[in-house]
């Protein structure tokens, strides 16, 4: 079982029959796999970081701020050999790995523990530093946000920091599924953009896009990638 | 004399040019007195502005890349306002940070409420792992908070005030200090209290302990000096009653009496100056020595 499953959860077509492991049915609706495509590119294709590179100090920092619904989150790690796919169905169990949000000390992979909004840009401000004077300017820190989350005050304290100091490998993915309840005006990369990041927004469903934006050049520069998908309360 | 303050900088200017693990975290405050250390350390010393949350969050990034970062402003914006930041992004990720404060209780009268953070220490004893020292004195301040850099990767919490004693005391770090010794029970002042603790215990037959840690508490000196009498009384700069479940603890299998004064919890709606709040409070040596008297008759 645990072969079959290790070995056929290698691709994005597997991440439902994972997900299944903890929800118990096959099929998501758009809330719990919103942040799915964003998670499974940046992963697949963009962060250098593996199970066996994952305490390595030059290792891309993948900091899940809005851990709410982090199901997709737990089936892209156990699809890339973080998690063995056995536990997933201890999903939420007492003495499960697993919660509800994620806990860094508890899951391999996990770089903070989250469930509180509004905290994991302000501590990858400080990851991004805290590499800078060590001297490790490859690392990216990315921190993956939703657009409710942006809410949150603690936020625009470190998008405004982050943008004044040129805090060039830090990155945010903002999953906008439209549920913020008063909305953002304007939308949501143009706050980033109002304080100097490089800004982007595109289908968060599109993995083209997805990459596209993922790897673009900016220098001197934070970068933000608005991943829009379908509204929550479509 | 210098202040606890200047010496935090000081010191710290000196760490960081010593020890290439140290990162401080500013979010304004003190910020003018750190400015040749930061043309030295760009990296390492990072002013966040006026964001007390990103202030925490930010230490903890850094601590989780592993360094050992201090963060320092008022205890009013550096415990009380991110709270939460300090319960999640420090204890439950699991890492470490030394919070310096300035400011504390009353050091600012006239500044009003804003100012004033009574109850930083019993917040943060709603959290497990913090070590909470409170000198009363820049020398005390600094043998406590170079300590607190070279510990490990603890949480250390260092209280700094404008309120202190003429003289320091060799503070061990975690440990209470016999000052007087009496046989009839003991009096704990903690930090800058000493000077009018010792004025108004001066002919009492009482043993006088010293605590520039509060935390952890050290109970085996409370029992040592409660050996004969178990009246306690605590003299305490933040908000009454803060070590008393500390207190009753190291007592507990013996029948003992605890007064414990420190600031009330009501709001003090006056202005003025550090002297006029302490009495005030009752805790200039006249108020203390008025309670400490009708609690050990």
């Amino acid at each position: 079982m645990t072969n079959r499953t290790r070995t056929t959860a290698s691709g994005f077509g597997d991440l439902p029959g994972l997900m299944a492991l903890m929800t118990g049915d096959e099929k998501h609706g758009p809330a719990a796999t919103s942040t799915l495509d964003a998670l499974w590119v940046l992963y697949d294709r963009v962060l250098r970081v593996t199970p066996e590179t994952a305490q390595d100090q030059d290792r891309d920092r993948f900091l899940l701020s809005k851990g709410h619904g982090p199901m997709a989150y737990y089936a892209v790690l156990a699809a890339k050999g973080f998690l063995d796919p056995e536990v997933l169905p201890s999903f939420g169990a007492y003495d499960s790995p697993l919660g509800h949000h994620p806990d860094r000390l508890l899951v391999p992979g996990v770089e903070i523990s989250s469930g509180s909004l509004g905290h994991g840009l302000p501590i990858g401000v400080g990851t991004a530093l805290g590499l800078r004077a060590q001297g490790l300017h490859d690392p990216a820190v990315w921190v993956l946000l939703g657009d409710a989350e942006f809410d949150e005050g603690s936020n625009h304290e470190a998008v405004a920091f982050a943008g004044a100091y040129g805090l060039d490998r830090l990155h945010a993915l903002v999953i906008d599924n439209s549920s913020a309840t008063h909305g953002w005006r304007g939308g949501i990369a143009a706050r980033f953009a109002a304080e100097g990041w490089s800004a982007e927004t595109v289908d968060g469903r599109d993995h083209e896009a997805l990459h596209a934006a993922y790897t673009a050049a900016h220098p001197d520069r934070p970068r933000v990638v608005v991943a829009r998908v379908e509204p929550k309360n479509s | 004399m210098d202040t606890m303050r200047d010496r935090f900088i000081e010191v710290t200017s000196g760490l960081l040019d010593e020890d290439p693990r140290l990162a401080l975290v500013l979010a304004d405050i003190s910020a003018a007195g750190f400015q040749q250390a930061a043309g030295r350390h760009p990296d390492r010393l990072v002013n966040v502005g006026i964001r007390e949350q990103l202030l925490i969050g930010a230490a903890a990034g850094l601590a989780l890349t592993g360094m050992r970062p201090i963060a320092h402003t008022f205890a009013s914006f550096l415990i009380e306002r991110p709270f939460e930041q300090v319960k999640l992004d420090l204890n439950h990720q699991g890492v470490g940070a030394v919070l310096v404060s300035a400011a504390g209780s009353y050091d600012w009268p006239a500044g009003g409420r804003t100012h004033m953070s009574p109850g930083d220490v019993a917040l943060l004893d709603t959290l497990p792992d913090w070590t909470v020292h409170v000198p009363g004195h820049p020398d005390e301040a600094e043998r406590l908070l170079r300590h607190a850099v070279a510990d490990g990767d603890r949480k250390v919490y260092v209280r700094l005030s404008a309120h202190q004693n003429e003289q320091a005391v060799k503070v061990e770090p975690g440990r209470f200090t016999v000052v007087r010794e009496g046989a009839r029970g003991a009096v704990v002042a903690v930090g800058p209290m000493l000077d009018a603790v010792l004025a108004a215990t001066a002919n009492l037959d009482v043993t006088v302990l010293y605590a520039a840690t509060v935390r952890p508490f050290d109970g085996a000196a409370l029992r040592a000096a409660t050996q004969r009498r178990a009246d306690v009384v605590l003299v305490e700069p933040y908000l009454a009653g803060t070590s008393a479940n500390a207190a009753h603890e190291a007592l507990a299998d013996r029948p003992h009496r605890l007064l414990a004064l420190g600031v009330p919890q009501a709001e003090h709606r006056q202005y003025g100056s550090i002297p006029e709040h302490l009495a005030a409070y009752g805790l200039d040596a006249h108020g203390l020595r008025e309670r400490i008297d009708g609690f050990l008759k």
